[in-house]
Parts: structure tokens; C-alpha cells; sequence
């Protein structure tokens, strides 16, 4: 049932592709309803394999045999984890991308198209697959940013694809490395997982990899393209993009880098957990003096997945699964937050300027905004109750495990991370002294159907799974026994 | 009645926030129905606590009213509730002080719905936070609290109130985010995040060596570790109480927050503090504390006695009245360090460490019910004075409002420990026990009673006697809906304050229990 996702994905998109021009409404239909068949193949695959501490093989064909290279999907239960975030994000997208009017049928068929992809990532077991799959998710991304985004589009999706390509070429000169030292044979993740690399060659291709990867997931100083990318970005695809794209990053970082190197990473350990935690630190203060009411949430972003990075840093269960947790919590709660600034209040305020937003009584005009957002940042300022909390609440155990001066700097993280919402809070939708003659000169139309059902969808993941963690913690705890992570157990001490 | 297995505890903070969550949906114009709903609500709320109480075994010291369900397996996390006498004696005293205060609330007409919805929020974060024995949910209800402590500043408070409401919130995540790091660092260590097996574990050698097994700081030693972590989660409650000088927040918050919302703020919300320090720092840590005892001795006399002194300095009633909240919780702190002092397994000695720690909790009962009576009242005299609530602004207001004098002297006379009212009692308490187990500190905060009575005493005649302020002339006294939120209050301080055994009874055993378990 799972590699359904990623098939009727791209079903999607070739029926997109047939269909005639101008008819948006069919498109964004198609869309809706390929997304949430894709979703509850991800949700039905999710229930129905019992992953536990193996890897459940879902279909293993033969594709190039001369070089070892298989057609291997296969799920764990980080992969199942990661393809429910991504069917609820894909979901929660479309939902609020209902007003996009302008050559509709493409920009669903990109959409799906990066959805597809980034199914794929998840579920291939075969490194060759993955790489196809992971490069096939950055052209739509480029298109979806280029022609619908806003503010500096050109610039910020070029700057993701040269980041992202540069990362990938990292990533496939240490995988070919890789595929060579280990006597040509396969590409199997579970085979390479296995296979000792000497010692000398992992010390390289270790960071060669990770970083490759980690861009993606916006390692500090590598984030640079994920603040301008996320503002650049239509509503939609700044919610894919930091909802699942960065998580594509930090995936491959634990899936590949983590898992076929562990000597490498245990020797590199101290130095990227110390940019694990710049990145929370950094991006925590730089989002506090943003003006720009989507640079806030894209800073935040980078803060964010400085807490995946520093959970995969500590190498313990605990701590890896609070990554993992964190990837998909993180998925959410950006989602949400993205939604509420660019499809809420941006399509009607037609500003992002929080000094602007602040004169426009928006609390009071949209109500159910406000709400949203309100949850949204309590949510992303880890309060407890949210999925946030508990994701945050395992990586910082496991900090006290490997680092604890870490653990006390991300908790620094935390503290400005609460400033900052509370001032973005504060400026965009709570603002003091609002000159009562200012008419309701925002209010536009009214917060609609779709957007509410999108809101609603996540702020309800992010609190079901904070109150009971244990629907993915059960998922997630078990399949770091499994053989993929008997590498990494021996070689650094999982 | 067999109530063994009744959730009874679940219930009660159930109730709470199911009904705010239904009045979330309101529209802001039944306020009718909102205010009825949030009284209807805090009424069950405070018939289970009563109910509770009834059914509580006062002889017993173990939890009672407990329940255990496995919640999250992979971390060990069970949700866990129970009530010992501690948590009894707060979880009533959120029943009682909650339906004064939405009664005080009534004339609120901005937002109604949603003001109570957030008022009922903050009880269930209470009773939540008073009656979970397991961290992860206990912090739950810990933050609950704060959020809905905001908005009631920041949308209903005075000129300044978005800049007191982000202080108060920045002030009081700085401290939640450290204690969540010190509580992480005793999981690593123990594996458990149940506040009954991690004081088991503290009684078993300490939790020094156990933090140090497991982390590995380069260049600290086992004591520094364990200290640091007491530090940590000590912020924590610290910022709550607060402890001078982490109450910088205080002041700005109660006086900007609307008199109703103070009540809460000082009535219930500085107690969360002082019951983790009985709940987690005492029975926890107890070397670290004696490790520091005095500079903590010092932290509560100079609480004591400047807070005594800033409030004699203020003008504004309610900043009188934030500060006298200060210097009142020092005391419970004090009692709190004395109890702390190392002074080996004699009969005696226990003796007066039970005195102090029921002095403790018996002076958070009182202070919680007296304090929010007094901020009530002052809520009433804001309301008829158009806003004027400074000492020289009134004179005299004995001969117009002779009622409403004479029962803000009563509770005026109850807050300055007056014998016969329920503040002596505790206070009384806590100086017995204290000054035999820390003399200076406990003789340097004699001084703190002193200028407390002069304070107050000042307040009695500046605004109550002397000529009458021919403003306030024609001052209607006290409404009958007015006596119906403070009246019960007052005749509560007789009865405590006649028969505290009341009060003590279900305290005593838990309180022994305690001292046992410092077993030094």
C-alpha cells in the first residue's frame, strides 16, 4: 500500500498535465483529492505494517543489475513517520493554496511532483533510488518559487538550487566513494549500513555527506538559502519546504551519512553539534530583529532544525529519536505558522511589515487567524502540550547525554525562541494603541472554508501528538534496533 | 462513600477546562451566560474539592485520590495524579478563591466569553499543577497556567499592561526553561520523571553521585553538577514566588493586571512556587540546599524585609499590596530554608521542623485566601473611585461605607498576622520552628513583621479614618452582590483563625512525613 504514495503522486501530475488550460478549480480538486489518497496510503501503510525493530522490504526489483542497483522500497518506522508528515503537510498545502489562480494545473503538478519525490526519499532503501528521487524533488522546488513566488523570487530560487545541487554533489561524490570502497557491488542501504569502511575514508566521507545533506536541513553556516527561499516562496511551497524539504536534508544526514559512517561521525561529533547548536542560538536572534513577518518564521525555521541536528549529534536513542520527532513536529507547527503569514494574512494585507501589520488590528479582524497563529507560536516556542515540547524535551536529554554545555545553550535557544514570537505575536496580530479610526481596511474576505480545514489539520497533529507522543514514539523508539543501526551501535556507541 | 476509584482529581480539572473550552465558542455578546456558566463552573469545582476534603484521610500521609495510567512508555512517563495534604489544602483553596474572583469579575463587559473561558483555563492549569505527581504533566499544567495569566493582563489590564504582561512571561519562561533543563539532566540520571521515585532516589545517597555516573562535564565536580541542577530548577520556582531579587516582574504585573486577575496571580499563582519548593527542592535536594543555606536564609530575610520596606514606600493600594504579597510568601520561604538546616534525627529538632513546615502551608492557605480578599477590595474601591486607588486620594471613607470598612479592616487585620484571624497562626508557626533552626535569619525577619504592621497600618488610616475626603462623600457601601464574594472569605479567616486545626489536621501527617524523609 505505501509505494502508492509516491505512484498515485505522479498520477497526479500527469492527470494535471492533461488537463486543459484555465480550469483551476478541477486542478486544484485533482489535487486535493491525490494528495489525501496519498495521505491515507501513507496513514494505511502506517497501521498496517508492523515495522518494529526491522525494515519492513515493501518491493525489491532488479534495475541495473551490472552495478548492484535495485528498485528497493522499504519502510522503517522513521520512514512512516516522515510519510505522514508529508501526506498531512501535502494535505494542509493545497488547502491553503485554494486561491492560487495563476496557471494552476502547473503549479499543482509541480506541487505533486515534490511530494512525490520526497516520498520516494522516504521509502527507498536502495542509495541510487534515493538520489534519483532526492534530485527529483529540487526541479519543481526551483519552479514553484521562480514563477509563483513573491518577494525576490529569481534570486531566492536560484539560491536554493544552487545550494541544494551543490549539496548533492557533495552527497554523490561520497556515495560513489562509498559504493567503490565497498567492492562495487550494491547500493543496498542495509548491505553498505553494514560493511566497515575503514577508518580513514569514513573520517572524510563522513562530513562530505552529512553536509551535503544537512544543507538541506539548514545547517549552520549553510542555511542561508532557507530564510530567502521561505520568503520567496508562494504560501504552498514554503509550507513544503520547510515542513518536508528540510526534512529531506536531515533525513539523508541520519539515514546515509549517520548510518554508513558511524567512526566518521563520532569523530565529528563535538564539531557539528557545536553548529547544531549556532544554528538554534543563531537563528533564534536573528529572527528576533526580522521586520519582515515571514523572515521571522523562516529564522525560526533554521533555530528549529538546529534541534533535529543536535539530536542526531547525540547519538543516543533518546536524542535520535527527538530528532526524528522533532523533523515531523517541525513539519507541522512551520507549516501551520507559514500558512497563517502567507496565505491569511499576506493575500489579504497585501504587507508583511510587521510595523504595518501592527496598525491594522488583525486580532480583531481575524479572529481565527489570530487564533491560529496564537497556537501556531506557543506551539513553536515548545510549550508543553504540543508536539514541540516532547520532541525538544528528547533532544535535550540526550544533550545531557553527549554535551551538556549544548543542552544549556539550546535551552538559551529557547528563551529567545520565546521572545521572538511573543514580539511577532504581539506586533502582528496583538498589537497595543491601534488608532480605533483606522477602518478595516484588511479584512478582505473572510478566512475561508479550505484554510480552516488546513488549520485545523495541523493544529490538531501538533496537539494530538503532544498529549500523546506515543503514536509516533512507538514508531520511532522501536526501528532504532533495527539492523540498519547496528553500525552505527557498534562503530559510535548508540 | 467509597471514592477510591473515582477520578476524582481528573474530574477536577476536567471541569474547569472542558467549560472554558465551551466558552471559547461563545459570542461575545451572551455575557449573561458566560458569567453563569463560569460560576456554575466554579461552584462544581469547588463542591468536588469540598467533597474531596470529606473523603480525605487526614491521618494518612500517602497520596490519596491516586491514579496511574501508562501515558508514553518509550520515556516512562505515566499520567499520575494523587493528592497529599499539601495538595489538598491547595487544591481547596483554588475551589474557594476561584468563584471569588469570578464574582469580583462580574462587571467585566469587554470580551466576556473569552475572559472567563481564560479564568477557568487558569483553574484547571491549578488544580493540574497541584495535584500531578508526574513531571511531564505537571509542567503541562505548569505552562497551562502561565498563557491564559497573559492574555488576562494583556487584554484587560491597565495602561500599561502589554509591557507587564511580556515581562511577567519572559520573566516566568526564563525560569520554566531552566527547570526544564534541570529536570532533563534528573531523568538522564534516574530514569524517571515521577516525582515520588525521584525523591526515593534523592533519599537513597543523594543525587549527586547519580548525576554524576551519568554526565560528564569536564572540570566540574559531582557537588558543582548537582548544584547546578538545583540552580536550575530552583529559577524556576524562584521567579514564581517570587524570591527577591527574581520579582522584578511582580510589581508591574499585579498592578497592571485587572483586580480580578491580581487575586489569581497572588491568591494562587505565587503558591505553584512555594509548592514546588515543598514538593520538589525540599524533598529533592535537600544537601544542595544546606550546601547554600545561607545565602538562601539571606535571599529570605532580605526578601522579608525589603519587600516590608517597598510596600511602605508605594502610594497605589495594589502596588502596597503586590509587595506585602512578597514579603508574606518570604515568610513561607523562610520556614521552607529553616527546615533545610542540618540538624541530625532528634526528636526535638523534628519537632520544630514540623512546626516550620506547617506553619508553611498552613501561611499559603492564609495568605492565599486573605490576600485575594484584600485585592478584591481593592477591586471594589477602584470600581466606585473611577480608578483612583492611591493612598492620598481617600480619608475617611469609615464614615460613608462603614461595612466595607469594617471588613477591609478585618481582612487588613488577618493579613497582619492579628491572633484570632487565621495569618497568626501560620506565621506563628513558622517563627516557632524557624528560630531555633536558623536564629539570625529568623531575628532579622522580626523586622519585616514590624514595618508589615506599620504598613498596613498606615494603609487603615489614610484611607479609612481621618476627616472625610468630601469626594467620596456620597460612596455607596458595599453591595450585597459584593458581600456575597467577600463575606465567606472573611468568616473563613474566623473560623481558621479560631480552629486551625481544620487546616492543620490534614497537613500534620503529610508534614511528619516530610521531615522524615530529610532524616538529618
Amino acid at each position: 500500500m505505501l509505494p502508492w504514495a509516491i505512484y498515485i503522486s505522479f498520477a497526479g501530475v500527469a492527470v494535471l498535465m492533461l488537463l486543459p488550460n484555465g480550469n483551476a478549480r478541477a486542478a486544484r480538486i485533482i489535487a486535493l483529492l491525490t494528495a489525501v489518497l496519498g495521505l491515507v496510503c501513507g496513514l494505511g501503510g502506517a497501521l498496517q505494517i508492523k515495522t518494529g525493530a526491522t525494515v519492513a522490504s515493501l518491493c525489491k526489483l532488479a534495475w541495473i543489475p551490472a552495478l548492484g542497483i535495485e528498485y528497493h522500497l522499504a519502510a522503517d518506522g522513521i520512514s512512516l513517520t516522515l510519510v505522514t508528515l508529508t501526506g498531512i503537510a501535502a494535505v494542509a498545502g493545497i488547502l491553503f493554496s485554494w486561491n492560487v489562480e495563476h496557471r494552476a494545473k502547473e503549479f499543482f503538478a509541480f506541487y505533486l511532483a515534490l511530494i512525490g519525490g520526497v516520498y520516494g526519499v522516504f521509502l527507498s532503501f536502495d542509495l541510487f533510488l534515493l538520489f534519483v528521487f532526492y534530485e527529483l524533488a529540487i526541479i519543481p522546488k526551483y519552479f514553484l518559487i521562480a514563477i509563483w513566488g513573491s518577494t525576490n523570487r529569481e534570486y531566492g530560487a536560484m539560491k536554493l538550487a544552487l545550494y541544494s545541487f551543490i549539496g548533492s554533489a557533495m552527497v554523490l561524490i561520497g556515495l560513489v566513494a562509498a559504493f567503490v570502497v565497498a567492492g562495487g557491488k550494491t547500493m543496498n542501504l542495509l548491505e553498505l549500513a553494514n560493511y566497515s569502511f575503514p577508518a580513514a575514508f569514513q573520517y572524510w566521507a563522513f562530513p562530505l555527506v552529512f553536509v551535503g545533506f544537512a544543507i538541506l536541513a539548514g545547517l549552520w553556516p549553510f542555511h542561508t538559502w532557507a530564510p530567502t527561499g521561505h520568503v520567496a516562496a508562494p504560501t504552498a511551497a514554503s509550507m513544503l519546504l520547510a515542513g518536508v524539504v528540510m526534512k529531506l536534508g536531515a533525513y539523508g544526514a541520519l539515514r546515509v551519512a549517520m548510518t554508513l559512517f558511524p567512526l566518521g561521525l563520532k569523530a565529528w561529533q563535538l564539531p557539528f553539534g557545536l553548529l547544531a547548536v549556532i544554528g538554534i542560538v543563531y537563528g533564534a536572534m536573528v529572527a528576533l530583529v526580522q521586520n519582515d513577518f515571514k523572515f521571522v518564521i523562516g529564522y525560526s525555521s533554521v533555530s528549529h532544525m538546529g534541534f533535529v541536528l543536535l539530536g542526531l549529534m547525540t547519538i543516543n536513542e533518546i536524542g535520535l529519536s527527538g530528532a526524528v520527532l522533532q523533523m515531523f513536529s517541525h513539519g507541522i507547527i512551520a507549516g501551520l505558522l507559514f500558512g497563517v503569514v502567507g496565505r491569511m494574512v499576506y493575500d489579504r494585507t497585501h504587507t508583511r511589515e510587521l510595523a504595518a501589520l501592527q496598525t491594522m488590528n488583525l486580532s480583531k479582524t481575524m479572529p481565527y487567524a489570530a487564533a491560529t497563529f496564537l497556537i501556531g507560536g506557543v506551539a513553536s516556542m515548545g510549550l508543553p502540550g504540543f508536539s514541540g515540547f516532547v520532541a525538544e524535551l528528547q533532544v535535550l536529554i540526550g544533550a545531557w547525554h553527549a554535551f551538556p554545555i549544548f543542552g544549556i545553550l539550546a535551552g538559551l535557544g529557547i528563551v529567545v525562541g520565546v521572545a521572538y514570537m511573543l514580539r511577532t505575536l504581539q506586533k502582528s496580530f496583538f498589537a497595543d494603541h491601534v488608532p480605533r479610526t483606522n477602518p478595516t481596511n484588511s479584512a478582505g474576505e473572510q478566512i475561508t472554508v479550505p484554510e480552516r480545514l488546513g488549520a485545523a489539520l495541523l493544529m490538531g497533529t501538533t496537539l494530538v501528538i503532544g498529549l500523546y507522543p506515543r503514536l509516533l514514539l512507538d514508531l520511532i523508539v522501536p526501528s532504532l534496533q533495527s539492523p540498519l543501526f547496528d553500525g552505527l551501535r557498534k562503530g559510535a556507541g548508540l | 462513600m467509597n471514592l477510591a476509584e473515582f477520578p476524582m482529581l481528573t474530574i477536577l480539572t476536567l471541569v474547569p477546562l472542558l467549560s472554558g473550552i465551551v466558552l471559547i465558542g461563545f459570542d461575545s455578546e451572551q455575557k449573561k451566560l458566560a458569567r453563569g456558566l463560569a460560576f456554575t463552573a466554579s461552584v462544581i469545582a469547588l463542591a468536588l474539592g469540598v467533597l474531596t476534603w470529606l473523603n480525605f484521610d487526614p491521618s494518612s500521609p500517602d497520596i490519596q485520590f491516586e491514579q496511574r495510567h501508562s501515558w508514553i512508555p518509550t520515556l516512562g512517563i505515566e499520567y499520575f495524579v494523587g493528592i497529599d495534604g499539601l495538595g489538598l489544602l491547595l487544591v481547596l483553596l483554588t475551589a474557594i478563591v476561584m468563584p471569588m474572583a469570578i464574582l469580583a469579575s462580574w462587571k467585566i463587559e469587554e470580551r466576556v466569553p473569552l475572559y472567563f473561558s481564560l479564568v477557568l483555563f487558569l483553574e484547571a492549569g491549578l488544580i493540574g499543577t497541584f495535584t500531578a505527581l508526574n513531571f511531564f504533566h505537571w509542567f503541562i499544567f505548569w505552562e497551562l497556567s502561565l498563557i491564559p495569566a497573559f492574555f488576562l493582563i494583556k487584554f484587560w489590564g491597565g495602561a500599561d499592561r502589554s509591557f507587564a504582561a511580556t515581562q511577567f512571561f519572559v520573566y516566568t519562561m526564563v525560569g520554566s526553561v531552566t527547570m526544564l533543563l534541570g529536570f532533563l539532566a534528573l531523568y538522564y540520571a534516574t530514569g524517571t520523571f515521577d516525582f515520588l521515585e525521584l525523591a526515593e532516589a534523592a533519599g537513597d545517597g543523594g543525587l549527586a553521585t547519580k548525576l554524576a555516573a551519568k554526565i560528564s562535564w569536564p572540570g566540574l565536580s559531582a557537588e558543582g553538577l548537582s548544584l547546578l541542577v538545583f540552580a536550575a530548577i530552583f529559577l524556576g520556582f524562584a521567579v514564581k514566588v517570587p524570591l527577591i531579587p527574581f520579582h522584578i516582574w511582580l510589581p508591574t504585573a499585579y498592578v497592571e493586571a485587572p483586580t480580578p486577575t491580581t487575586m489569581l496571580l497572588t491568591g494562587l499563582m505565587s503558591k505553584m512556587g512555594v509548592y514546588g519548593f515543598l514538593r520538589v527542592l525540599l524533598p529533592l535536594f535537600p544537601e544542595e540546599m544546606r550546601a547554600v543555606l545561607n545565602p538562601l536564609l539571606w535571599l529570605a530575610v532580605i526578601t522579608i524585609i525589603f519587600s516590608a520596606c517597598a510596600a511602605f514606600a508605594q502610594k497605589d493600594l495594589k502596588r502596597i499590596l503586590a509587595y506585602s504579597s512578597i514579603n508574606h510568601l518570604g515568610y513561607c520561604l523562610l520556614g521552607v530554608f529553616a527546615a533545610a538546616t542540618l540538624t541530625g534525627i532528634d526528636g526535638n529538632w523534628a519537632t520544630e521542623k514540623a512546626a516550620a513546615l506547617n506553619g508553611v502551608v498552613l501561611q499559603m492557605f492564609n495568605h492565599g485566601l486573605t490576600a485575594s480578599a484584600l485585592f478584591a477590595f481593592v477591586g471594589f474601591l477602584e470600581q466606585r473611585s473611577g480608578g483612583a486607588r492611591s493612598l492620598d486620594d481617600f480619608g475617611g471613607l469609615r464614615k460613608a461605607a462603614p461595612v466595607f470598612c469594617g471588613l477591609m479592616g478585618i481582612v487588613l487585620f488577618a493579613s497582619l498576622g492579628l491572633p484570632g484571624l487565621n495569618g497568626f497562626v501560620g506565621e506563628f508557626l513558622i517563627f516557632k520552628g524557624a528560630f531555633s533552626l536558623a536564629t539570625w535569619a529568623t531575628g532579622l525577619s522580626t523586622l519585616g513583621l514590624l514595618v508589615t504592621a506599620i504598613f498596613l497600618l498606615t494603609l487603615l488610616q489614610k484611607v479609612f479614618n481621618g476627616p472625610l475626603n468630601q469626594k467620596w462623600s456620597a460612596i455607596p457601601d458595599l453591595s450585597w452582590g459584593e458581600r456575597v464574594v467577600v463575606v465567606p472569605a472573611v468568616g473563613l479567616m474566623f473560623v481558621l483563625g479560631i480552629y486551625p486545626q481544620l487546616a492543620i489536621g490534614p497537613i500534620n501527617a503529610t508534614v511528619q512525613r516530610m521531615v522524615e524523609q530529610l532524616k538529618f
